[in-house]
């Protein structure tokens, strides 16, 4: 079941450049679980597109399967949506952007959705760099089927049951880099003043970008001795940078004077500010990327922020040299050949 | 030797190795008749294999236009000895078998009863070139210069066709004419007897085209105004995609800005494929996807989500030998009830069944307009032998001003004036509601797209009743597609009949045969050709008004059969079996035999001394 949200809105509420206000960017009411985790990220979300300016109808919001996925239907109502099967948000994503690629997407995903039964797809959409903004809200287990282990809960972490995996897990962020992603960042769902700039700069940026998000799961993986419990993630965070982002209508008001930041201009012409916490690591570069990953992970720590970007990419649409105009713009006149071509083609096959 | 010529009445089998460049010569021979204006029906019986295994070419030449596969062979031009013994043991009695006698032939290959022909091949490439691959290449064009010589096939036309073909590459214009002067003059030169099997020139063609299903349906997508195609290499369905994407560079490519006015994707794999095809649809493009029987397996979940959501989707299914990986080179009609039932749950799906190529491309464009129109997957039903042979067909045709059938999608202006916009209300009464594309109006029309249960509104919910007012919807919008759909063709006879015959797809052409040549023995049976799921009344009533009904198809399970008896309530003894089976197209003589089994009567005595030709391919 799910229900509608009242209209009423009350007058003196903040609206954004474009008169919107932030309830415009809400969706129908959660039915997910108090506390979940994915709900503090539809929060996020609401925010970061309230902040952009962005209008409603001009993104599209797809999902898989699962809890996390279900979210789209608590945000953005003014935005159409597509819930699809489970893994495989992203060759529906891929249609979508090629039909219309004047909307932004936002792809939704639960880590089992991504990381087990969509690995195929997701694997594929980072090397097509299809432009999406891909928000996987990790929290390490299965959450609409009950609590089983997902390929990204850590090594040695425990279930709610008591169990110990036993497996590696997948580092979605490592192998979003490793596979070419332009946009790699992770963040933590109770950690609303880095999430949202992260999900404004991954808006703003040209091509694929991912935002892997520890989400923990209230009801099944936030027990002791779980690796994705509000507890552990706040006692082992390591942040990369905080975040700033302008965007390119805005003044460019921010200090960066100090030596130890870093501007990244983005295609679009915004800004991204990031001040670093970590050392001896550049966002910029692969190698020092993962190198950070992995040195955090060894010690336990959840690296999160921008991990990595790279602005020079081309995206599905540059690759196909697609034509400016939508696809799904496209009218008889340019489509359809004429009937002499059919004619001549027939000739050509006697 | 023979006295009775026989004119335009025969079969040729090319016995090649695969991969070494035999098709096209074998190409040129068929398209030669074509244009000698006589029907003729060509057929490759290919191995999944690369580079060295057999690999046959069949060319039936009929006056009387039967254009299905005929068994027994006529002549026999062996390049292969692998395949020798087999090809030998296959041929009629007064049948010619056309060899390389650089060396003699063994002694286990003579035959009393049949006439042998020698052509030194691989001397004369020995003698003639100097480069290995030229050797393997002309030695092809050669044995077409010899049948010319050996049957009257028209030197002339030949030489044009090569012409024609290298056109750009002018260079090697004059050695192929000369390797075609070589096989011929060598037959000339060495015997002056004339074969009992000879072509006579005809007009019997008039405007028809020579032309492959694959292509015709690339065709049809281009035509249709698909701009996105989505897949995953599968044979026989690849040449469909390769198609299109050669007619899109020709024709898509926006003369101003060089860019693409369209998007070809090789998807990792056929869920992703139809993945794609679903999104671009759902956004309002017009896509496709090309697979066969495997493919279709793994696109289940896709179909059963884009039935029940309502999302449009074309899928075109160049159905192959199964189950699993089956006989992937080898024709069968064997994913019917795959495709008609896809999916878990309550599920159906339409499907459109050309027979020519000419209706692989009207069929594949109207199934653009279709799924629009009744916003759910359309699966066009093509096989491996209609999509990689070549078959006479009707011209290519289009009305002057194809106008897209975009079906009930609402515009800014049409959310404006209306009251509460409910993505699955039935405001028609024919179950078909109406959609919005994202980004139509900033503030109307936006609703959730998901494979789970909903309201008339598009929002979540797990009551029973709004569930089941929805699954009622769709079954009304089934009987609605039923009047959208291809109609079923009747092919009429003088003499009404109890008995009927029901066959779809390429059953038709040896079906056909098989009607006239059962008529000439008195029994008479009315035709219907089925065109499309789901059936409608002219189905249901051409079935009440027969006493017997023969159901001819290419599976083993007699799949159509089942799909009429359950979707119509047939009484099944009312519907026969006539079913073939081994990857090979059906043969008149086949369903001829298992007809008059049925019937108790003789079949026709001409025709059932043919020996068995049955093919092995391993
Ligand atoms: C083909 C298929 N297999 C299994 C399921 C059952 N299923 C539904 S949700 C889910 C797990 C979702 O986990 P995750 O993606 O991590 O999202 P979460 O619920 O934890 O947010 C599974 C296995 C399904 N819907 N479809
Ligand atoms: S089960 Fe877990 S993931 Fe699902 S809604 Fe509840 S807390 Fe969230």
């Amino acid at each position: 079941m799910s229900f509608q949200r009242p209209n009423f809105r009350h007058p003196e509420l903040p609206v954004n450049e474009l008169g919107y206000r932030k309830k415009d960017y809400e969706g129908s009411l959660s039915t997910l679980c108090a506390g979940c985790g994915h709900d503090s990220i539809g929060g996020a979300l609401i925010q970061a597109c309230f902040e952009l300016n962005i209008e409603p109808h001009k993104l599209a919001k797809l999902s898989g399967i699962g809890c996390s996925s279900k979210t789209p239907a608590y945000f953005l109502g003014n935005s159409h949506g597509f819930n699809s099967v489970h893994g495989r948000m992203p060759s529906v994503a891929t249609g979508a952007n090629l039909a219309n690629r004047d909307l932004m997407y936002l792809g939704v995903s639960g880590d089992d959705d991504t990381a087990s039964i969509g690995m195929g797809q997701f694997v594929h959409l980072i090397r097509r760099n299809l432009n999406i903004t891909y928000i996987v809200m990790n929290n390490g287990c299965y959450g609409l089927t009950k609590g089983q282990d997902s390929a990204t809960a850590d090594k040695g972490s425990k279930s709610k049951a008591g169990s110990v995996n036993e497996f590696q897990n997948i580092d979605l962020p490592g192998l979003a880099i490793e596979l070419g992603a332009g946009f790699v960042a992770r963040s933590f769902s109770g950690d609303k003043t880095q999430l949202i700039p992260l999900i404004k700069a991954a808006m703003a940026h040209p091509g694929f970008a991912l935002i892997d998000v520890i989400s923990p799961c209230v009801t099944f993986n936030n027990n002791v001795g779980s690796t994705k419990s509000y507890d552990y993630v706040r006692e082992h965070i390591d942040a990369t940078s905080t975040i700033d982002f302008t965007p390119p209508a805005e003044e460019i008001t921010a200090q960066y004077a100090d030596g130890s930041s870093l501007q990244l201009a983005m295609h679009d012409g915004s800004l991204l500010h990031l001040r670093k916490i970590q050392t001896g690591w550049d966002p910029t570069k692969k190698d020092s990327a993962v190198r950070a990953l992995h040195e955090a992970y060894a010690k336990a720590e959840i690296l999160t922020g921008l991990i990595y970007i790279d602005e020079n990419q081309e995206d599905l649409h540059a690759l196909l040299n697609t034509t400016e105009t939508p696809l799904n713009k496209l009218q008889e006149k340019e489509l359809v050949p004429n009937s002499s071509v059919l004619n001549d083609l027939n000739a050509s096959f006697r | 030797m023979q006295t009775h010529p026989v004119i335009n009445d025969f079969v040729v089998r090319f016995a090649n190795v695969n991969g070494t460049g035999s098709a096209s010569a074998n190409n040129m021979f068929a398209k030669a008749i074509f244009r000698m204006g006589i029907p003729v029906t060509p057929k490759n019986i290919f191995p999944s294999n690369i580079q060295g295994l057999p690999t046959w070419y069949e060319v039936r030449v009929s006056d009387k236009g039967y254009l299905g596969r005929r068994e027994g062979v006529d002549i026999m031009i062996c390049v292969n000895p692998q395949s020798m013994k087999a090809d030998i043991a296959g041929l009629k009695s007064g049948s010619y078998f056309v060899y390389d006698n650089t060396k003699p032939l063994h002694k286990e290959f003579i035959r009393e009863d049949i006439n042998y022909i020698g052509i030194p091949l691989t001397e004369i490439t020995l003698r003639e070139y100097t480069d290995p691959r030229q050797r393997m290449l002309f030695k092809n064009i050669i044995y077409v210069g010899a049948m010319s010589a050996l049957i009257n096939l028209d030197m002339d036309i030949l030489k044009q066709i090569i012409s024609e073909q290298f056109q750009g590459k002018e260079k090697l214009i004059a050695p192929n004419h000369h390797a075609l002067e070589l096989g011929s003059q060598y037959v000339k030169e060495h015997y002056s007897f004339p074969l009992k099997f000879k072509l006579e020139r005809r007009d019997l063609l008039k405007d028809k085209i020579l032309f492959e299903g694959n292509a015709a349906c690339a065709l049809g997508a281009v035509f249709g105004g698909a701009t996105v195609a989505a897949w995953y290499p599968i044979t026989p369905s690849t040449s469909v995609v390769d198609a299109f994407s050669e007619y899109a560079e020709k024709f898509r490519v926006d003369p101003e800005s060089g860019k693409n006015n369209y998007a070809i994707v090789q998807a990792e794999d056929e869920l992703s494929a139809i993945g794609m095809v679903i999104g671009a649809m759902w956004n309002g493009a017009r896509a496709f996807t090309a697979t066969s029987g495997p493919g279709v397996s793994l696109m289940q979940e896709f179909l059963g989500l884009a039935y029940f959501a309502e999302v449009p989707a074309v899928l075109i299914d160049v159905q192959r030998t199964g189950p699993s990986t089956g006989m992937p080179t080898r024709t069968q009609q064997s994913d019917i009830l795959c495709a008609a039932y896809a999916s878990h749950g309550d599920t159906k799906h339409v499907l459109v069944i050309p027979s020519t190529p000419s209706e692989c491309f009207e069929f594949t464009r109207q199934a653009f307009d279709l799924a629009d129109q009744l916003q759910t997957p359309i699966i066009v039903m093509s096989d491996l032998d209609l999509g990689m042979n070549d078959h006479i067909s009707d011209p290519l045709a289009i009305n002057e001003d194809i106008k897209f059938k975009r079906g009930k999608v609402l515009t800014a202006e049409e959310l404006e004036n209306m009251d509460r916009f409910g993505r699955y209300l039935d405001s028609d009464k024919d179950g078909i509601c109406y959609r919005t594309i994202p980004g139509t109006h900033p503030t109307r029309g936006m609703y959730f797209t998901r494979g789970s249960s909903r309201d008339e509104y598009a929002i979540y919910t797990e009551d029973g009743a709004a569930y089941k007012r929805n699954m009622d919807r769709l079954n009304k919008k089934w009987e609605t597609i039923k009047s959208y759909v291809p109609q079923p063709e009747f092919y009429q006879n003088e003499q009404t009949s109890d008995l009927g015959v029901i066959f779809y797809g390429t059953s038709v052409y040896s079906a056909l045969e098989a009607k006239d040549d059962l008529a000439s023995q008195g029994i008479h049976m009315d035709a219907m050709r089925i065109r499309s799921f789901p059936f409608n009344e002219e189905v249901s009533d051409f079935i009440s008004a027969h006493r017997k009904i023969f159901v001819i198809e290419q599976n083993r399970d007699a799949q159509m059969r089942s799909l009429l008896i359950n979707e119509m309530d047939i009484n099944p003894d009312k519907l026969i079996r006539v079913l073939n089976y081994d990857g090979l197209p059906i043969t008149a003589h086949h369903i001829e035999s298992i007809i008059s089994k049925h019937l108790d009567v003789q079949p026709n005595a001409s025709k059932s001394n043919l020996e068995s030709t049955s093919i092995s391919a391993s």
